[in-house]
């Protein structure tokens, strides 16, 4: 009986040991081609990235529908109030962006939701709204004109740019 | 910008009113389209001759009845046969027609006439004959200046359309929509004009700035759209006779999504700040501005009923995009879309009974429509993508636009405006010069 169990148990791990291998192996495969590229669907790539000042990248990026900032997104505009402490004198836009498949209306709003959701991180580290503008471009203006998930992550981003 | 368009209807002879024997069901998909004959409209000589002149138009007779053929035939409801097979010549058939001879080719309506210059005018009869019945149903003529020819090939379809259908016709008719070109990353858009059928197509900004979502206004010619004139998107008015524009408030962020009310008096439209987009409206008389909705989510694409005493508008309050209901002030919202999926671009119909609006479900985009409480949701098309339906000024026609994918290499990206019956049949490209989006379609120009 109890070895029958025994036995039994051993089988059970035996096979998801493989299962597991399985997935392992073909994952790898998967894991190569995006790797470091998209989390959820967040992009986490730095292809479209630039830079306010070593070290403080320009943008964010947002999962679908959603205007929520990411661990990642936190530490870039974290950098961005420390580097725009510094120069005091520089003030920015936050440029909203939503993807393709959206209504071009609700994605205006989006955008201009995403972009004051990066206002709003900037203000709690210190930088003044006088300093903060915000402008949403909706899905008019996507850095990646491709149709396919990694292409809508890319464009679905708030971009802090230098207005003077 | 525009001359100033008059158009008279100096001969009107009602017909006798008997009960229509031809009668074209516009509820259903129509299948059957009704065979008819549009025979050249007949032109002396003299007349020939200085349309010639004045047109560059070799015989604008057979011009016009061109126009008429062709909306006829994109309505779906009707099959316009072939000239090859007409036994009868055009001046004779419009005094009398022979219709033994129509009902050979197996024409069940008839539309014949003639047009002549007079005064420096061209002035156009027409007459519908019902070839089964052998009698005359309808005959009118117009007068007006000879650059309006088109616009009476429009107005005599409307004029058949109804007397066929029971039903207002939608030809002479307007579409402003956005003119788009270039890459996809960096689009260059104008505002454009065209004829319903594609022709006379204007361009109305020159491309500096971004511009998106034209609306006529259903009274006038104005349209209100959107603007990123010097990098801060605002609603505008533009009167598209006079070229002159403005800016629709004075609101310290972005306003969009605006749309007039039914009596053209007042826009509606979203104004974004901190986040949250809310609704409001400014009465175009006295610049009084109301807000309407006010609420953390997105409140956007608001719509009136066609008695104004609604808006329908879009709303992700419940956590995603769906669309609601309220009085036009505010009060009593309700939420009416409960499908699966999300909604948007709900858009009120002339009719009042409808609201079309675009569905997102499972990757794919879909037109459909709903009775104004939710109920009876009817999808119309499904594709890739597509998008912010219009409808025509009788309630039976919605345009829209479709974008294509792009390939892996980033090719293959195309915009072009769509229309589709109300039934699900029927559904047809609109040419336009360029890439097409953000078509809204403007009331009856004239009647």
């Amino acid at each position: 009986m109890i070895l029958t169990k025994i036995f039994k148990n051993t089988l059970l791990v035996l096979t998801a040991c493989l299962v597991l291998t399985a997935c392992a192996t073909k994952k790898e495969v998967a894991i190569e081609k995006i790797q470091g590229q998209m989390q959820g669907d967040v992009y986490t790539g730095t292809d479209t990235v630039e830079y306010l000042a070593d070290g403080v990248p320009d943008r964010v990026f947002f999962a679908t529908n959603e205007s929520i900032l990411t661990t990642a997104s936190r530490e870039t505009l974290r950098a961005q109030a420390a580097w725009l402490r510094k120069n005091s004198n520089i003030n920015v836009v936050l440029e909203g962006h939503a993807d393709e498949r959206g209504t071009r209306e609700y994605n205006l709003a989006l955008g201009e939701r995403r972009a004051n959701a990066a206002k709003d991180y900037l203000m709690t580290y210190g930088i003044s709204s006088d300093r903060i503008s915000v402008l949403s471009y909706g899905k008019e203006r996507p850095v990646d004109s491709g149709s396919n998930p990694l292409a809508w992550s890319k464009n679905r981003r708030s971009v802090t740019v230098k207005a003077n | 910008m525009l001359k100033k368009i008059y158009l008279l209807i100096i001969v009107l002879i009602l017909p006798t009113k008997v009960s229509a024997l031809i009668e074209v069901d516009i509820t259903r998909g129509n299948l059957n389209p009704l065979p008819l004959a549009v025979s050249p409209l007949s032109i002396d000589d003299k007349s020939k001759k200085s349309f010639e002149k004045i047109l560059n138009k070799e015989n604008i007779g057979s011009e016009i009845s061109i126009i008429v053929e062709n909306n006829l035939r994109i309505s779906g409801l009707f099959n316009p046969l072939s000239k090859d097979a007409f036994l009868q010549a055009p001046d004779i058939a419009n005094l009398k027609p022979r219709f033994e001879d129509w009902n050979l080719i197996k024409a069940q309506a008839l539309i014949t006439g003639k047009v002549s210059y007079y005064d420096g005018k061209l002035r156009v009869e027409f007459r519908l004959w019902d070839v089964l019945a052998a009698k005359e149903m309808m005959a009118l003529a117009f007068t007006t200046v000879p650059s309006n020819w088109r616009r009476v090939g429009h107005i005599i379809s409307d004029k058949v359309y109804e007397r066929l259908t029971g039903e207002k016709g939608y030809f002479d008719t307007r579409i402003i929509y956005v003119s788009e070109e270039g890459p996809k990353t960096q689009r260059i858009k104008k505002l454009a004009i065209m004829d319903q059928d594609g022709f006379n197509n204007k361009f109305l900004t020159l491309g500096n700035e971004l511009v998106l979502t034209p609306r006529f206004n259903p009274t006038s010619q104005m349209v209100t759209y959107l603007s990123y004139f010097k990098n801060l998107p605002r609603v505008y008015l533009l009167d598209i006779e006079t070229g002159t524009q403005e800016v629709v408030g004075d609101f310290p962020g972005m306003t969009f999504a605006p749309r007039f009310s039914p009596d053209g008096k007042k826009i509606i439209m979203s104004f974004a700040n901190d986040g949250k987009s809310d609704i409001y409206t400014m009465d175009l008389e006295n610049r009084i501005v109301e807000r309407i909705t006010n609420h953390p989510s997105i409140d956007t694409s608001p719509s009136y009923s066609p008695d104004g005493k609604y808006i329908a508008f879009n709303s992700d309050r419940s956590g995603y995009q769906q669309i609601y209901v309220m009085k036009s002030n505010g009060r009593n919202v309700k939420r009416i879309s409960f499908g699966n999926g999300l909604y948007g671009t709900p858009v009120w119909s002339p009719r009042g009974d409808l609201i079309a609006f675009t569905k997102l479900h499972k990757g794919k985009f879909y037109i459909g429509v709903m009775r104004t409480d939710g109920s009876g949701e009817r999808l119309l098309t499904e594709n890739y993508y597509q998008e912010a339906p219009s409808w025509s000024p009788n309630g039976r026609v919605l345009i829209f636009y479709r974008e294509t994918k792009t390939n892996a290499k980033g090719e293959g990206f195309s915009a072009k405006l769509w229309s589709i019956d109300l039934t699900g049949y029927n559904e047809r490209l609109v040419e336009t010069p360029t890439d097409a989006s953000d078509p809204s379609w403007s009331s009856l120009l004239s009647n």
